[in-house]
């Protein structure tokens, strides 16, 4: 078993990860303090007989203190997040030249309609795959959502990539896969009975070997 | 001591007590119990704002489903109704219980007829094919939608809305009537309304003030805007 | 109900001579109230977990015939197999059960009814009918939620969460009449809500005892207090979303049907507007009786009272405009992401402000481990964990990859488990006394603690790894997925560690059940405590006091030096006290 985030297989994993690892060394420093400080507490001040508890009613400066560290630190992890956050998703974050690839969500299955040998959807040499997604390696891919019906949601874990799929809206996410390799995209928003099964596989191949298998599958999906 | 004190001593929090707010339970309570209301009409009427104007297509024109000049009646006549409730208020404050009864009594039928116009007009709607769920098939309006002089894409969220909202108030208004009779003839009517304790008529007159002003609201925003 | 018609001697405060119907079934006694609050929550605890341990049936024995599961319909589970119908029913009446008919009655109706006009000082609520409706409202409400899953084609099934469209067309759920009955079913529960806030707002403002100053209310009572304010705003939102719901679903409006030009993030925006304020009223009640608990527990003044207080006002002021947290990736504009990272961030300081006074309180006490302060530290132990994993969803790009898995449903369960449940169990044994007249077993309180600590964390927090892997939330069978695969035995592990945790809950309710009847009696202030409650016999008489108490100080004058034993009631007159203020009014 894994332990740890799953296998890095996209540019996003650099600053998520690393987000990830800051957040658990922060809480980690402060769940130490807390945990280790109340066992601590627990043994040395239990009621012995003789002894009085410290009358006070608190410390100002104390309070100050553990005020102001956890603010400070929460503003600049909201400052650091936020960078990596519009980079990921901002209005303006898919890369211009981005390969994109249509996928519409239904109950319980995904379409997938590649742009064909134009390299543009929305023409006629477009053709739609069932529940194989192919990407060529190191290229921003921009992925068009749609759902037929309900609230889906696309989610490859290796990729750290998660966008949900709303109906009656057509949303645009992009990743760039970095490791050849077969990966499976997930539902990740409960979609109905089938929500379980919901389930794809994700190829993500070199150029050349995604460029032979568009044409045979452009072949097949024309018969 | 001052006229106030003298006349609102029944409706003193319970003593002996801590220092509160200065407003006695029934009334505080209300204006807690508002604060609620706000929230729930803030929902509804924050909906249709929302949908509406994030909607792609045209809106319907309120003055092509909807009778505007009846319901500018019944605006008015709600708002009569309120200045009635003013006095039925002002006139057990300066104890007259008997002036109190006849404005207590014409808020109450203010209330009820503007229940009696709105159910009316809702007939009127449905029979013409305006329903919660939009345009129904083959009725009046549906032939103004094929004719394009309303707006197809969006008649669903019109019914949606409008009969909700309206809906609700209807539903408010209507508990407001039924608990003004309630204390007409359980209290008003027996005489147990006095200068020193007028405290149920106060309470539910805030509310019929409240339920008046998200009419006034409503009225703006579905009727004439 | 037989110790408190029993023990019902002492200080009457008038000739109690109502019927049996009156006296306990129809009660308008604030007591009564909460006491019936406590017996039907619990019984819906019960509920709640039964549901769960069937999902980690299906997760930690997938395809198995469950033990007892023959008496499930063929529809459901034939042979005792859960189908996946089934499995997204389970999901989401745990949620719904849990949320509104055991955490936020048993943390709101039992403890904000219960314990406000004995700890303010007065008799009872301001509107004592008005909080009896409060009472049958919310019954009526965990009926027909009951009932929905009884019905044809069973419960709702959209998650608790109930998102649209998926929850408002039949066709799309598989549902139907079940659906309804949730919305109809939540409607009554924020009618509940908002007559019970109506009351405890208008009863601690109004209604206090003389010398009952806002800053020396306990902060039992000042959590209680925001939390109704809370409440009261908050639920009418839910119910205004769960009539459109109830609306799309049955007479055909749009709100939230995309393909008639309604919005789906509607739906969202909507309930997650109630949704978060709804976390604080779940956590802020359990805080509040928390510091009640160690400051006794300790024989410590509470370590920074005011900072308390603002800390829980601010929470609950931040607690509005959080709610798009929820919905980092649902579509919504990432701008708004942006801003609603921030105040997510910023609501982490006061919360850490509150465990980091909770600890100064300990720090340098005179540390008593009854019952109650073992579940007490427990909280605070178990809090800090949920808190601090509330910092990676915060992040909007750790969020991408966590958002929908395991590590969120550990977060939750380590806020509303290890955090409310905890501080429930121990509230419930401390105010058990001056309920019922009765101690709880002791012993036995020790051994549930114990046991369920260890149960519950074997339980819940191997679910943070499973969700950084990438286990997504709400899967009738993870092992469709290769990657999930691996992971398996640690879904039998949690599976059995949850089996054995909600069998140790049986001691819990043994010694509840039990020691009405058989518990050892009760001193009027077993704890030594210095709330006005305290002041009263045990149980607490009708009425409460005769004439209600005179309140001199704080509610936290533990080790006093003004006095040799450890303890300084609120109510006790020392002759350095001066009488308080009175307003004056003609006549009294």
């Amino acid at each position: 078993m894994h332990w740890w985030l799953p296998l890095k297989a996209s540019t996003f994993t650099g600053p998520i990860d690393g987000l990830f690892l800051a957040i658990l060394i922060i809480t980690g420093i402060a769940f130490v303090l807390v945990e280790v400080g109340l066992i601590w507490f627990v043994v040395k001040y239990r009621q012995r007989p003789g002894r009085k508890a410290f009358y006070t009613h608190g410390n100002t400066r104390a309070e100050v203190i553990w005020t102001t560290i956890p603010a400070v630190t929460m503003v600049a992890l909201g400052l650091v997040s936020n960078h990596y956050w519009v980079q990921i998703k901002g209005r303006n974050s898919i890369p211009p030249n981005a390969y994109p690839i249509g996928i519409h969500a239904k109950q319980f299955e995904w379409q997938i309609t590649y742009p064909g040998a134009d390299g543009k959807l929305g023409t006629g040499d477009d053709f739609t795959v069932r529940n194989q997604l192919h990407v060529p390696v190191g290229r921003p891919i921009m992925v068009q959502l749609s759902s037929e019906d309900v609230i889906h949601s696309f989610y490859v874990p290796q990729f750290r990539v998660r966008q949900d799929v709303v109906p009656g809206m057509d949303i645009k996410a992009w990743f760039q896969a970095t490791v050849p390799g077969t990966y499976e995209l997930g539902c990740s928003q409960l979609c109905g009975l089938g929500h379980y099964r919901m389930r794809a596989q994700v190829f993500v191949q070199t150029q050349d070997d995604y460029d032979a298998w568009m044409k045979q599958a452009a072949q097949e999906a024309s018969q | 001591m001052t006229h106030a004190a003298a006349t609102v001593d029944q409706m003193q929090p319970p003593y002996p007590a801590e220092r509160g707010l200065d407003v006695y339970n029934k009334k505080l309570g209300m204006w807690v119990f508002l604060a609620s209301e706000v929230m729930f009409f803030a929902a509804l009427i924050g909906t249709y704002v929302i949908l509406r104007f994030g909607a792609t297509g045209e809106w319907a024109r309120p003055g092509i489903v909807l009778n505007i000049k009846i319901t500018a009646f019944n605006t008015f006549l709600l708002i009569c109704s309120s200045v009635s409730m003013v006095k039925a208020y002002a006139a057990i404050q300066d104890g007259d219980p008997k002036k109190m009864r006849f404005w207590l009594l014409m808020t109450i039928l203010g209330g009820a007829t503007f229940v009696g116009i709105q159910i009316y007009e809702y007939v009127h709607l449905v029979e013409h094919g305006f329903v919660p769920s939009g345009v129904r098939e083959g009725s009046e309006l549906a032939a103004l939608v094929a004719n394009g002089t309303l707006p197809a894409a969006t008649m669903g969220l019109y019914g949606s809305t409008f009969f909700t909202m309206t809906g609700f108030h209807g539903f408010h208004v209507t508990c407001g009537v039924i608990s003004m009779a309630y204390l007409y003839f359980t209290k008003a009517l027996p005489g147990k309304y006095s200068k020193q304790d007028y405290g149920g008529i106060e309470t539910v007159g805030l509310y019929w003030h409240f339920v008046d002003l998200v009419w006034i609201i409503l009225f703006t925003i579905v009727y004439l805007i | 109900m037989t110790s408190v018609a029993a023990t019902a001697h002492g200080a009457q405060a008038h000739h109690d001579d109502r019927s049996f119907v009156r006296k306990y079934i129809f009660s308008t006694d604030h007591k009564i109230i909460g006491i019936q609050f406590l017996f039907v929550s619990l019984f819906f605890l019960l509920v709640g977990g039964l549901l769960a341990m069937q999902m980690r049936w299906q997760l930690g024995f997938p395809g198995k015939p469950m033990p007892g599961g023959g008496v499930l319909p063929e529809t459901m589970a034939p042979g005792g197999v859960i189908l996946p119908e089934y499995y997204i029913q389970l999901v989401t009446m745990h949620g719904t059960f849990m949320v509104f008919f055991a955490i936020m009655p048993l943390l709101v109706g039992v403890f904000a009814n219960f314990l406000i006009p004995l700890k303010i000082g007065t008799h009872d609520m301001a509107f004592p009918r008005i909080n009896m409706w409060s009472f049958w409202t919310f019954l009526i409400g965990g009926v027909v939620m009951l009932s929905s899953l009884f019905v044809p084609d069973g419960a709702a099934r959209a998650g608790w969460t109930m998102y649209a469209p998926l929850s408002a067309r039949h066709d799309y759920s598989g549902a139907s009449i079940g659906q309804e009955l949730w919305s109809v079913s939540i409607i009554f529960v924020g009618l509940s809500s908002i007559l019970g806030s109506l009351n405890y707002i208008t009863t601690i403002i109004n209604n206090r005892a003389p010398g009952m100053t806002w800053f020396r209310l306990p902060l039992s009572v000042w959590s209680l207090f925001i939390t109704a304010i809370l409440g009261l705003l908050a639920l009418p939102v839910l119910s205004g979303a769960a009539i459109m719901l109830l609306f799309d679903q049955i007479i055909g409006t749009h709100f939230f049907d995309p393909a008639a030009g309604g919005q789906a993030l509607l739906w969202q925006h909507l309930f997650w507007f109630f949704g978060h304020p709804e976390v604080y009223i779940l956590i802020l009640p359990a805080m509040g009786m928390v510091s009640d608990i160690i400051a006794n527990g300790s024989r410590k003044p509470i370590f920074g009272y005011h900072s308390m207080v603002f800390a829980i006002v601010a929470i609950a002021f931040l607690g509005w405009i959080v709610w798009g947290h929820h919905m980092f990736v649902s579509g919504m504009n990432p701008t708004l992401g942006s801003s609603f990272m921030v105040s997510t961030l910023v609501i982490a300081v006061p919360s850490a402000v509150k465990t980091f006074n909770w600890m100064g309180t300990m720090w340098r006490g005179n540390l008593r481990f009854h019952v109650p302060m073992l579940h007490a530290v427990a909280f605070v132990a178990m809090f800090v964990i949920g808190g601090l994993s509330g910092i990676f969803m915060a992040a909007t790009p750790v969020d991408m990859q966590i958002h929908d898995t395991y590590f969120i449903v550990a977060h939750l369960h380590y806020v509303l488990f290890g955090g409310s449940l905890f501080a429930l169990f121990g509230a419930i044994t401390y105010w058990y006394p001056k309920m019922f007249g009765r101690l709880m077993s002791e012993p036995w309180g020790k051994v549930h603690f114990w046991l369920t600590f260890i149960f519950y964390n074997c339980t819940f927090f191997p679910m943070h790894i499973t969700g950084m892997a990438g286990e997504m939330r709400r899967l009738y069978d993870p092992n469709q997925y290769t990657f999930l695969q691996p992971w398996q035995p640690m879904r039998v592990f949690i599976s059995i560690s949850a089996f054995l945790l909600f069998a140790t809950q049986l001691i819990f309710f043994v010694n509840f059940w039990w020691s009405l009847w058989k518990g050892q009696k009760a001193p009027q202030n077993p704890w030594e405590d210095n709330g006005l409650e305290w002041s009263l016999p045990s149980p607490a008489p009708h009425g409460n006091w005769e004439k209600v108490p005179t309140v001199y100080r704080g509610p936290y004058e533990f080790s006093s030096p003004q006095v040799a034993e450890d303890y300084l009631p609120q109510y006790k007159k020392l002759p350095t006290d001066r009488e308080p203020a009175r307003v004056p009014l003609a006549g009294h």
